[in-house]
């Protein structure tokens, strides 16, 4: 038996250990606010995932493919993607496209579109490229791009103030021509289209994505086109693929996740979609940091995709149904936030709302000399004393533009009824407080 | 033009070929004997089937977890390593769980390993090491595994690096090393006096240690695995990987884990939160309830821990039989499930093979033509200046059921017949 004495002078590393790559990156939203909801709240709508179950015939595929003969299913699958889901992929977005996509090299499977985007920017961003981002955006662009030594380029959404009497809506909120092709740079590399939107829930018209697209074939730019929450669309608006447009399928990789399409974050099953001039160099990423994804999940998520492929456009399938119960969901939500004399923005897609909390300023302590923004504050301050969890937008900002729009904070209304009345319960009570005070 | 453009950055110059893409589809074909690929073709135990079937059921575990591990996984994996370990080990600091072993590895050299860094890498190397050090702009330092006995080797004891020979390797620009124990793809368990020479070179340059330690139960009779971060002056240096695949049978699970002080860990876990952020729930739940179950048995037979290298020990004895009686000289594995066998005894004539691939590479593609028998060549697991070393070496793996190698025995104790 070999005893060893733990040295009385433990010899610590004394050189500077983390790599520079490190550098600006280590702070995390989420790190923090997934655990003051855990700590405080008794009504979760921060961060992004629903709390009511995949469905059924999701499940039972997962069931199904355990319970099967096959035990390799517990084995290593082909490392770029499994090949029924790659297969199915590769059909349905060949159909969605108006192409023949070819399993093999037009598709690569990832550990949620997490892991895609991240394979895009360490593929296409070196030193000194830019990356525009389109503000607010989903935290971890910047973080990757400054990852990858690139420097992030940042364009704000403008809000139009809506006609006198009318809800904001999504739609309001509205990139300049102008100022967008004045970020286009000779060092542009890339611009991430996030549609529909978080955190706003904007779905870019045909127009808006012609804007994009003309300025990335005139700078010969790549488009990263985040598409995680295309099934989300709300009142008839139609999701438009930026890659379908003119000369942007040779320049786009679309990104996709089986967690928000099937209401399964859990299970960490994403995609990329793309030419295999492109996809060729995220395979080389991927091969060199993943390799390969589970396979089980893999299986169970074909499965379901084979059925919405049966079922595509038929009142049964699961991306007709999904977004006819958020939006009834939305509509909730808009209605008890309006009541209580929070402003909200009507999300044209997603499962998220932004809301103006403006006339709820007062209930916040002022904190003088205080860095952090109004809202991180408000929301902060709500989940601790109200029991209720958001997002504060700034969140979704850079750091230099954090206090562009700092009274508005983020909903997440992928939820049981029962979890919404219970957030309107809070509301409501808070309000009755506020007014008989 | 467009595509210079959009061509690919530098960090992944040159990193785009793989032997597995090379060797897994020749060897897809059902009707070879695949002995090549490391992955086992024997059923996971049941007990954790049944526990991965039970989470399916549970609506929470479908959704998001804790980025850096799944709060009851950590809380297995440091009970387990702290009984392994005899020192207090923190789940919410000292763990980070990824996709794989081989998503800690690529965290930990992220978070660590820079351009200017060099990093030395003992060959034969499992081979992502060589690429995800180029990623991370540092410089691969090579060093051999020599055999002892002028290249008559019967056992992965045989294969020792010469202290003098590392001690060169190691200068002011030395990172870290990387430590493979058990081996792939020889086999060798290092022991107490190997691991403290390793030891007092990373403490002498204050030098990290990645130890990748994913065949840790699987050491047979007359063996011990040793942690290195164990050693006097390493715990602060040494980022311990583990792996759920190579533990409990379920390659395709891909989890894994890396242990180590928070100090380093912790910029492990900065990398993960902008790469994936966080790995599937049900599988690290299951996980979680498979790691209590054994647990509570680790002082037993029973526990698989144990169990599944007495069963291993067989295959390896019977792999290493069968390939004696062909002719072939296996080297005996002290642990993991590969065995590396000097196919030079069969002096096979291949010069007239047009290609410019090393020996073991156009013997490996003959094999699977002529005999319907895979394995992998060794020079892919070395760096360019010792292929012509390794090049009369093969890699099989054995962690195959017994109709398997009941196939492999059919060929082998044919080999010497004239092919059809």
């Amino acid at each position: 038996q070999t005893r060893f004495l733990s040295s009385p002078f433990q010899a610590k590393m004394s050189r500077p250990l983390q790599a520079r790559r490190l550098e600006g990156i280590d702070k995390n939203i989420w790190v923090e606010f997934v655990k003051l909801a855990a700590t405080y709240s008794k009504v979760n709508l921060g961060q992004g995932f629903p709390d009511f179950p995949a469905p059924d015939f999701l499940r039972e595929a997962f069931t199904r493919a355990l319970g099967g003969e096959n035990h390799m299913l517990h084995q290593y699958t082909r490392a770029f993607g499994h090949p029924p889901l790659v297969k199915v992929l590769a059909q349905f977005f060949g159909k969605l496209l108006g192409r023949d996509l070819d399993p093999m090299t037009n598709v690569m499977v990832t550990v949620g579109a997490y892991q895609a985007l991240f394979c895009c920017f360490q593929a296409f961003v070196d030193e000194g490229d830019e990356v525009i981002i389109i503000e607010p955006f989903f935290d971890c662009y910047e973080a990757m791009v400054k990852m990858a030594g690139g420097t992030p380029v940042f364009i704000p959404l403008r809000l139009k103030a809506p006609k006198d009497g009318k809800l904001m809506s999504s739609a309001d909120w509205q990139l300049d021509p102008a100022e967008l092709a004045s970020k286009f740079s000779e060092r542009t590399k890339a611009i991430v289209l996030n549609s529909p939107n978080n955190p706003l829930g904007k779905v870019f018209s045909r127009g808006e994505l012609e804007l994009i697209a003309d300025l990335c074939v005139k700078h010969d730019v790549l488009c990263i086109s985040d598409e995680v929450y295309e099934w989300l669309v709300y009142d008839g608006k139609e999701h438009i693929r930026i890659a379908s447009l003119q000369g942007m399928w040779d320049r786009t990789v679309i990104i996709g996740s089986a967690g928000k399409t099937f209401s399964a974050t859990g299970w960490k099953v994403g995609w990329t979609v793309g030419p295999d001039r492109l996809l060729q160099h995220l395979r080389t990423v991927h091969q060199n940091s993943v390799y390969h994804c589970a396979t089980i999940a893999q299986e169970a998520v074909a499965q379901g995709f084979q059925r919405e492929l049966m079922l595509y456009g038929k009142p049964d399938s699961y991306f007709v149904q999904l977004p006819r119960e958020l939006q009834q969901k939305r509509d909730w939500l808009v209605q008890s936030l309006e009541s209580v004399g929070m402003k909200p923005i009507v999300p044209e897609g997603t499962y998220f709302l932004v809301a103006d909390i403006s006339e709820f300023k007062s209930d916040v302590p002022d904190v003088p000399n205080s860095d952090e923004p109004y809202d991180y504050r408000f929301a902060k301050w709500m989940v601790k004393n109200k029991g209720l969890a958001a997002i504060p937008l700034s969140a979704f900002y850079s750091e230099a533009h954090k206090n562009s729009y700092s009274h508005f904070i983020r909903f997440c209304f992928a939820k049981e009824d029962a979890t919404l009345k219970a957030a309107n319960d809070i509301l409501q009570k808070w309000k009755k407080e506020k007014t008989s005070s | 033009t467009m595509a210079s453009r959009h061509k690919n950055t530098r960090r992944i110059e040159g990193l785009d070929s793989n032997v597995w893409v090379e060797f897994t589809k020749v060897a897809a074909d059902p009707s070879i004997v695949n002995l090549g690929q490391g992955l086992p073709d024997i059923s996971p135990p049941s007990y954790v089937k049944e526990e991965l079937a039970k989470v399916a059921a549970v609506d929470r575990l479908n959704q998001y977890t804790r980025g850096f591990g799944h709060p009851s996984l950590v809380k297995a994996l440091s009970q387990v390593y702290e009984r392994v370990c005899g020192r207090k080990i923190d789940p919410l600091t000292d763990i980070l769980v990824t996709v794989g072993a081989y998503g800690s590895l690529f965290s930990t050299i992220q978070a660590l390993i820079e351009e200017g860094d060099e990093v030395i890498i003992i060959e034969p190397f499992y081979d992502c090491y060589e690429p995800m050090v180029k990623m991370a702009g540092a410089k691969p330092v090579f060093i051999p595994l020599r055999c002892k006995n002028d290249g008559n080797s019967a056992s992965s004891a045989d294969w020792v690096l010469d202290p003098a020979e590392l001690a060169n390797k190691f200068n002011s620009k030395t990172k870290a090393i990387i430590l493979n124990t058990p081996h792939n793809p020889i086999g060798k368990v290092f022991t107490l006096e190997e691991l403290q020479v390793i030891a007092d070179l990373c403490v002498k340059h204050d030098a990290l240690c990645i130890s990748d330690e994913v065949y840790e139960w699987l050491v047979y009779k007359g063996n011990k695995h040793i942690k290195i971060a164990m050693l006097p002056g390493m715990w602060e240096r040494t980022v311990t990987i583990g792996s759920a695949g190579k533990t409990y049978s379920v390659t395709g699970w891909k989890l894994g884990w890396s242990i180590g002080p928070e100090n380093l860990i912790k910029h492990l876990q900065v990398v993960h939160q902008n790469t994936l952020y966080t790995c599937p729930t049900p599988l690290q739940e299951a996980l979680a309830q498979a790691f209590w179950t054994d647990y509570k048995r680790m002082d037993d037979p029973g526990c698989y821990f144990h169990s599944l290298p007495r069963e291993l020990e067989n295959k390896r004895d019977r792999m290493a039989q069968l390939l004696r009686e062909a002719g072939l000289k296996p080297v005996l594995p002290d642990g993991g499930y590969f065995m590396i066998v000097d196919v030079s005894t069969l002096n096979v004539d291949l010069s007239d093979v047009d290609e410019k691939q090393p020996y073991d590479y156009k013997f490996v593609k003959w094999m699977i033509t002529s005999k319907k028998l895979s394995a992998i060549p060794l020079s892919a697991f070395c760096g360019p200046e010792t292929k012509k070393q390794f090049e009369k070496y093969i890699r099989f793996c054995f962690i195959k059921k017994d109709s398997t190698l009941d196939a492999a025995e059919v060929i082998l104790k044919n080999w010497n017949k004239q092919t059809i």
